[in-house]
């Protein structure tokens, strides 16, 4: 089925671009396959019925911070980097290790019958059911600006604290 | 695995498998600006899980998505202030000769 496929592109894409974001040498490189993976997600995304999160993923996270990356790479001038930051033959054994091991925590239910099921056993088409009955926005406006308005608001404040950390930590200092 | 594996059940599995990459992205790394997109990596592999359960339970899992996002800006933004306050110091970028605090 053509959805199916789409969705291992999508999951195959992910992963691969995962792995090469953590294995490239430059940072820029690093940067290009990160918005690939995000691309990847914010598909897997609209196949899972949350087109919003789609679309503020792609705006949020590849279109701002990607590019807030890239910024700060060009002007540390650290672009065209020579020399291998990858750790030494031990720290690759104790972090590849550990990555296996929470991976395979994480995903047991695929290798034991009796293991909790992965994703809970509600029913499928809850948010599916939601989108057809108030539409894409409403569905996830509704109880964003009802149960949850006041740490809607406090995101506001974060957000106004994090904009005066950055002016006071990366402002040169006078002389 | 029962038969009836769902969209939501894969994402799971697509959802560990990379924030087990970007955890070992951090481990691996000296690069700070790298351990930085690493663990963007695993928050955004938080995301995909959190989607995923939204499925079953419904909407409000995305909205905890929107929050997630909203503190990643601002944790992009201070957490990038503070590599480019530190290269101004010590001129790289490399996480072991950050030892100051080291004991």
């Amino acid at each position: 089925m053509i959805l199916d496929f789409l969705f291992f592109l999508f999951a195959g894409g992910a992963v691969l671009g995962g792995a090469l974001v953590i294995t490239r040498k430059n940072p820029l490189s690093s940067v290009v396959f990160l918005v690939a993976v995000f691309f990847c997600l914010s598909g897997m995304f609209l196949m899972l019925n949350a087109h919003f999160v789609a679309a503020i993923n792609i705006i949020l996270y590849a279109g701002a911070i990607m590019v807030l990356f890239v910024f700060v790479i060009m002007l540390l001038n650290l672009g065209h980097t020579t020399w291998s930051d990858m750790r030494g033959a031990a720290a690759q054994l104790i972090s590849g290790s550990t990555a296996l091991a929470f991976a395979a925590v994480a995903t047991r239910a695929l290798f034991f019958e009796d293991a909790p099921p992965l994703a809970g056993r509600g029913s499928a088409e809850l948010v599916a059911a939601s989108v057809a009955e108030q539409g894409v926005i409403a569905s996830v406006a509704t109880p964003l600006f009802e149960r949850y308005v006041v740490p809607f608001e406090l995101t506001g404040l974060l957000l106004l604290v994090a904009i005066i950390g950055t002016i006071v930590l990366a402002r040169r200092q006078a002389p | 695995m029962s038969a009836a594996v769902t969209y939501g059940d894969l994402a799971l599995v697509v959802s560990a498998i990379l924030f087990s990459i970007g955890c070992a992205g951090v481990l691996l790394r000296r690069n700070a600006i790298i351990v930085f997109m690493c663990v963007e990596l695993m928050l955004n592999a938080v995301n995909l899980s959190l989607v995923a359960f939204s499925q079953q339970h419904g909407v409000d899992g995305q909205i905890l998505v929107f929050f997630v996002m909203a503190v990643a800006a601002a944790e992009a933004a201070v957490g990038l202030a503070i590599i480019i306050s530190v290269f101004r110091h010590y001129e790289v970028v490399d996480l072991d000769r950050f030892n100051l605090l080291r004991w």
